[in-house]
C-alpha cells in the first residue's frame, strides 16, 4: 500500500483547531492516516511543502454547474465564450469553453486548479436528475452532487396543505433516492407555482398559493422539519421569496422567524438583504445589519453569500418569475423552462457595473455579510456561480476579505451613494487565513454534513490543497502549488497531472415503502414519463458514487 | 436460440422525438412480435426490425475484424488535416459522449443532424432566448395549442394523444374539450381535420405572418394591405391574437416547416419572440417539434462538452462555433474536409450533390445498423446494434427530458458505444506514437 507524506507545510485545519502549525500529513489509500509510530515505515512519495500553506480541498456548497438550465445557458450564449479564455486540449485532458458557464470538463479542471475538490449544483428538477448526473460524470476530478428542487413540487404542496407529515417525509426520501440527490432545495417556495399558473408571483410568506391551498410559510416549515426528521446530512437549503426585490429583507426576516429554531441554510443571502421599496430605487439600501444580527444569535442557521463581482455573467435560477423580472429590467434575451409538477427556470445575461448604484450596493452588501457574521462557521463563500459572478472570482473575494485597504480602494471607485447606504466603509475586519479556511472548506463541509471533508484529521479524505505562502493573496489563491484528490496529485504548478473521475455524493434516506403506491398513483395521473423510468440507476453516478449516510434520530 | 417469449414493459421508442416510453414489447427470440401502445411509426420501427446482415466490419468493402477496422479508422482520423464527424441523432448519449471525445482528441469538426433540421432554431434561441417547458406542462395546463409548420398526424402520431391536445390534465380536466387547437401551414395536411382552426398561409410567408402577430399583440395597427400575399386576413389574425392573449397557457409547437423554409432562423426568431411577448399577458411557450429519437440528446451532449450545440470545430485545440463555417454540408460542399466519420446517419442519401461528391472522394468511417448508401461508399464501415431495441442507454425527448432505454434482445453486433470506445483508445495510442516520433 503506497504511503504519501506531505512534509513541512504550515497546516490550516480549523476543524481541529490547527492554525498555521508546521506538521506532516500522512496519506494511505486516499485517506489521511496517523503518522506511523514505527520509524522504519518509509513513504513511497514525499512532497516537500516547506514554506507552503496546507488546507483541506475547497468545498463549494452552492453553484450551478450541471443539468438542464446550465446547459440551456451554454446553448443560449455563444457570445459569452467567443472572446473569453478557453481550455486547450492536452495529451491528458479535454478542451473546453469558459465564459460565465464553462463546459463540463473545463468546470472540473478549473475547480481543481483553484484548489477546490468538491462542489454542489444547487438546483436540479428531479425529472432532469439523469441529465445532471450525466454532466457530472463528464465533470472530472471533483466530488459533486446536487440539491433537488422541491419548494414547488405538487405532491409536496398537497401533503403540506393536508398536514400529512408522514407522506411528506416518505415522498422526500423517495424523491432523493430516486434522483440520487443530496439535499432539499426550496426556490421561491410557492412563487414558482404561482408564476407557472398564470404569470404572477408571491410577495410575502403568508400568501395563499392558489390551487394548492397552502402558503410559503407552511412549505418552509414542513420541509425544514422533514430534512431534520429523515436525518439528511444537510439542512433544508432555502432561496427565499422575493429575490432581488428592494425591501425583500422583510421576507428574509420572516422566513428566518418562520423556522422557529429548526436547522436551515439560507442561500445567496446577499440577494435577499435589500431595504427600500419595490417600486422606488431611490430608497434602495442595505439591511445586512438587521439580518446578520439574527444569524449571530441563531447558531442553527447558516448562510452562503452569493457575492456579486463586477463584470459580465449569466443569471440562472429555478426562480422562473425572477428570470422574467430580470428580462424586463435588463431588456436582454430570456430563457424560461418549466418542468411538469416540479419546477421552473429562468436564464438572462447580466452585467454588474461599478458605476451602477444598484450593482455597487449589491457588491457592498455581499461583503457586509462576510464581515458582520461573527462566527465564520455560519457563513460560506459563494458567488452563486454564475449568478453573482464566476467561481473563478473566489481568490478576488479572499483578497477583499483579507485586505481592507484593497477593499476601501474599490469602495472609493464605485458609485458614491453606496457609502451612505451601506456600512461597509466602517468595517475594519480583516479575515485571517484560518477564517478563510473555515468559509471556503471547513464550514461548508460541516454545513453539508460531510464528515470526511473539509478537514485534515485521521480518516478524512485526502483532498488537500497546497499554496505557496505569499503576501500576494490573489496570486496565492489563484494558483495553488499542488492539489491532491483522494491522495493523488491531480494539479501541480497549475497543470492537470491526473484526471480522476471524482465521485457523485448522494443520500439514500429510508422511507415507508407502503406509501409509494400513493406516489405512483399521483405520478401516473400527471407525468408524461413512466413511473418505472423515473428513478436514476447507480450506473449514472460518477466514480461509482458515494452514499453519504443519513442520521435519523 | 430458442424462441423464448418475453415481455418488456416501459420500453422506449426512439423512432421520433416523442420518445414514448410506455411501449410493451412482446419478444420472441430475435423478433418483436407485438409493440403495444406504439403508433404506426413505432410499430414499424419495432416489428420490422431486422438485425443487419453481413460482416460487423468492412475495410473498403472487404470483410475485416473489428480490431483491423478500428485500427484503420483511427489511422484515417489521426492522419487527417481536417476531419469532420457527423450524425449522432439516432444513437445513445453514451455513444455521443465518446464521439465528442474522439473529435476533441483528433481536432475534428463535430456536427449533428441538428444542422440540417432545427439548427436555425438553435441560432434563433441564441438571438432571443426561448420560453419553453416539458411536455407534461402542456398536458396539465395548456388550453391553447398551436402547431406551425408541423404535421404531427404523420410525423409525431402520439404527440396529440400523449402530450398536447387529448390528455386530461390537472388544470384541463376535460382534455380535448378544454383546449383550442390551431394549425398553421402552407398546405392542408392530414393534421388539419383535427384542429379547431386551420390557417393556410402562403408558402414563404411564415415570417411576415408571425411578425404581424407580434405587432397585433403589441397593439399596433395593421392594415389589410399589409397582409396581401400572406393567405390570411386581418380578422383571422386578430382572432388568433385575441385567443393567444386570453388563454391561460398557450404553446406554439413549430416544425421544420418553419426552420427549414425561407427565412430559417429569422422565422424561428419571430416565433420565439412572439411567445416571449405574450408573457406580458399570460403564460405562453414555444417548443420545437424535434424529429429523430435522440437529436435532442446530441444537442445536449455537444453543448455540455464543448459549450456549443452543433457546428463546432476543435481544430485549434479548443471549441469554436460557427454555423455555415463548421456545419457538415458546408465543409463538404466547399471541399474542406479530408476525412470524415458518420454515425447513425445517411448523408450520402440526403446531402446536396456537391457535398456527396466530396464525401465520396475522401476516406471516411461509417457506423450504422444497416447498409446504407453512406456505409457502402465508406473506407471503413461498422454494422452496429440498434439503440432501444438492442442497446441500453439514455435518450432525450424533444423537450430535453432524459429517458432510459430498455432493450428487447441482444444483437450479434456491437453497440456504437463499444466500437467508439475501442476507436478512442486506438486514436489516443496513435496520437501518443505520433507525439513521440515528432520529439
Amino acid at each position: 500500500m503506497a504511503i504519501t507524506v506531505i512534509k513541512g507545510g504550515k497546516i490550516y485545519d480549523p476543524t481541529h483547531g490547527i492554525n498555521g502549525e508546521v506538521r506532516d500529513i500522512w496519506i494511505k489509500d486516499g485517506k489521511i492516516i496517523a503518522p506511523p509510530i514505527e520509524a522504519d515505515i518509509l513513504p513511497e512519495k514525499v512532497i516537500d511543502a516547506t514554506g507552503r500553506i496546507i488546507m483541506p480541498g475547497g468545498v463549494d456548497m452552492h453553484c450551478h454547474i450541471a443539468g438542464p438550465k446550465v446547459n440551456l445557458a451554454r446553448k443560449m450564449r455563444p457570445e459569452d465564450k467567443r472572446y473569453a479564455p478557453h481550455v486547450s486540449r492536452t495529451a491528458l485532458t479535454r478542451s473546453g469553453t469558459i465564459g460565465s458557464v464553462p463546459s463540463t470538463f473545463a468546470t472540473g479542471y478549473l475547480y481543481a486548479g483553484l484548489g477546490y475538490t468538491t462542489a454542489f449544483d444547487a438546483a436540479v428538477p428531479p425529472l432532469s436528475a439523469r441529465h445532471a448526473h450525466e454532466e457530472l460524470q463528464d465533470t472530472p476530478i471533483i466530488d459533486k452532487g446536487f440539491y433537488l428542487l422541491m419548494g414547488n413540487n405538487h405532491y409536496a404542496l398537497e401533503q403540506i396543505a393536508k398536514k400529512d407529515n408522514e407522506k411528506l417525509k416518505s415522498f422526500t426520501a423517495w424523491l432523493l433516492e430516486s434522483a440520487k440527490g443530496y439535499a432539499i432545495k426550496l426556490v421561491n417556495p410557492g412563487g414558482v407555482e404561482v408564476w407557472k399558473s398564470g404569470g404572477a408571483n408571491i410577495s410575502e410568506i403568508d400568501q395563499d398559493i392558489g390551487h394548492f391551498n397552502c402558503t410559503p410559510r407552511q412549505i418552509i416549515q414542513g420541509l425544514s422539519q422533514t430534512a431534520m426528521d429523515i436525518g439528511l446530512p444537510h439542512a433544508v437549503h432555502i432561496h427565499c421569496n422575493n429575490l432581488g426585490i428592494p425591501g425583500n429583507w422583510r421576507t428574509t426576516q420572516a422566513t428566518m422567524d418562520a423556522l422557529e429554531g429548526r436547522r436551515a441554510h439560507l442561500t445567496h443571502i446577499q440577494f435577499h438583504s435589500y431595504g427600500g421599496e419595490p417600486d422606488d430605487q431611490g430608497k434602495f439600501c442595505s439591511k445586512v445589519q438587521e439580518l446578520a444580527e439574527f444569524v449571530n444569535s441563531h447558531p442553527e442557521v447558516t448562510v452562503d453569500v452569493g457575492q456579486v463581482l463586477f463584470g459580465e455573467t449569466t443569471s440562472m435560477t429555478g426562480d422562473g418569475p425572477l428570470g422574467y423580472y430580470l428580462h424586463k429590467v435588463t431588456g436582454k434575451k430570456w430563457t424560461s423552462a418549466d418542468t411538469e409538477m416540479e419546477a421552473g427556470c429562468g436564464i438572462v445575461p447580466m452585467v454588474y457595473k461599478e458605476k451602477s448604484f444598484v450593482n455597487a450596493l449589491q457588491w457592498a452588501i455581499g461583503l457586509e455579510w462576510y464581515l458582520l457574521v461573527k462566527d465564520p462557521w455560519q457563513i460560506a463563500m459563494s458567488t452563486d456561480h454564475p449568478n453573482g459572478g464566476s467561481f473563478l472570482a473566489y481568490p478576488e473575494i479572499i483578497q477583499l476579505l483579507m485586505d481592507r485597504t484593497y477593499r476601501q480602494e474599490i469602495l472609493k471607485r464605485i458609485h458614491p451613494r453606496v457609502l451612505e447606504r451601506s456600512c461597509l466603509k466602517d468595517l475594519d475586519r480583516e479575515y485571517t487565513l484560518n477564517e478563510i479556511a473555515i468559509i471556503t472548506r471547513a464550514g461548508p463541509a460541516r454545513m453539508l454534513g460531510l464528515i470526511n471533508k473539509g478537514h485534515l484529521g485521521v480518516g478524512a479524505d485526502a483532498d488537500i490543497t497546497i499554496y505557496n505562502e505569499s503576501s500576494n493573496i490573489l496570486a496565492m489563491f489563484e494558483l495553488p502549488y499542488m492539489v491532491l484528490k483522494y491522495g493523488k496529485v491531480v494539479v501541480e504548478k497549475s497543470e492537470i497531472r491526473l484526471q480522476v473521475p471524482g465521485n457523485t455524493l448522494h443520500v439514500s434516506p429510508s422511507f415507508d415503502p407502503g406509501l409509494v403506491g400513493d406516489i405512483r398513483k399521483w405520478f401516473e395521473s400527471y407525468y408524461t414519463i413512466q413511473f418505472e423510468n423515473y428513478p436514476v440507476t447507480d450506473d449514472y453516478l460518477s466514480g461509482g458514487g458515494t452514499m453519504i449516510p443519513c442520521n435519523k434520530k | 436460440m430458442q424462441n423464448e417469449l418475453k415481455v418488456v414493459s416501459n420500453a422506449t421508442c426512439t423512432f421520433c422525438g416523442c420518445v414514448c416510453d410506455d411501449i410493451e414489447l412482446t419478444v420472441e427470440g430475435n423478433h418483436i412480435t407485438k409493440a403495444k401502445n406504439a403508433c404506426v411509426l413505432g410499430k414499424a420501427w419495432f416489428l420490422n426490425h431486422q438485425a443487419g446482415e453481413g460482416p460487423v466490419a468492412r475495410i473498403r468493402g472487404k470483410e475485416a475484424t473489428v480490431e483491423e477496422a478500428v485500427e484503420e479508422a483511427a489511422r484515417i482520423l489521426v492522419d487527417a488535416k481536417f476531419p469532420i464527424i457527423y450524425g449522432l441523432s439516432d444513437t445513445t448519449c453514451e455513444a455521443q459522449r465518446v464521439t465528442v471525445a474522439i473529435a476533441d482528441w483528433v481536432g475534428a469538426s463535430i456536427d449533428t443532424t441538428t444542422s440540417v433540421c432545427h439548427g436555425p432554431s438553435g441560432m434563433a434561441f441564441q438571438g432571443v432566448g426561448e420560453i419553453t417547458c416539458s411536455l407534461g406542462e402542456v398536458r396539465n395546463r395548456a388550453d391553447l395549442v398551436i402547431f406551425w409548420g408541423s404535421n404531427p398526424a404523420e410525423s409525431h402520431p402520439r404527440h396529440w394523444g400523449r402530450y398536447s391536445t387529448m390528455p386530461k390534465g390537472l388544470f384541463v380536466p376535460n382534455g380535448r374539450k378544454d383546449r383550442t387547437v390551431v394549425l398553421v401551414d402552407v398546405r392542408r395536411t392530414k393534421s388539419a381535420p383535427a384542429a379547431d382552426i386551420f390557417l393556410q398561409i402562403k408558402p414563404r410567408k411564415d415570417f411576415e405572418v408571425l411578425w404581424m402577430l407580434r405587432a397585433l399583440v403589441k397593439g399596433l395597427t395593421i392594415n389589410e394591405a399589409d397582409l396581401i400575399d400572406t393567405g390570411v386576413t386581418l380578422e383571422q389574425l386578430q382572432n388568433l391574437v385575441d385567443r393567444m392573449k386570453a388563454c391561460k397557457f398557450g404553446v406554439l409547437f413549430f416544425g421544420m416547416g418553419l426552420s427549414m423554409t425561407r427565412g430559417k432562423h429569422l422565422n424561428v426568431e419571430a416565433a420565439l419572440a412572439l411567445a416571449r411577448d405574450l408573457n406580458a399577458f399570460t403564460r405562453f411557450y414555444a417548443n420545437p417539434m424535434r424529429g429523430h429519437g435522440n437529436v435532442t440528446g446530441a444537442d445536449n451532449v455537444v453543448s455540455w462538452q464543448t459549450g456549443y450545440p452543433f457546428g463546432v470545430n476543435l481544430g485549434r485545440g479548443y471549441p469554436r462555433f460557427n454555423p455555415g463555417e463548421f456545419t457538415t454540408t458546408d465543409t463538404l460542399a466547399r471541399k474542406e474536409a479530408d476525412a470524415a466519420m458518420i454515425i447513425a446517419s445517411d448523408p450520402m442519401g440526403n446531402f446536396s450533390q456537391a457535398a456527396r461528391d466530396h464525401l465520396a472522394s475522401i476516406p471516411y468511417i461509417a457506423l450504422d445498423t444497416k447498409e446504407t448508401s453512406t456505409t457502402r461508399a465508406a473506407a471503413v464501415a461498422f454494422t452496429t446494434a440498434t439503440y432501444g431495441i438492442n442497446v441500453p442507454g439514455t435518450v432525450y425527448r424533444m423537450d430535453d427530458v432524459p429517458i432510459p432505454l430498455r432493450p428487447a434482445f441482444e444483437s450479434p453486433y456491437p453497440s456504437d458505444e463499444k466500437i467508439l470506445r475501442a476507436l478512442e483508445k486506438k486514436v489516443l495510442h496513435l496520437l501518443k506514437e505520433k507525439l513521440q516520433a515528432s520529439n
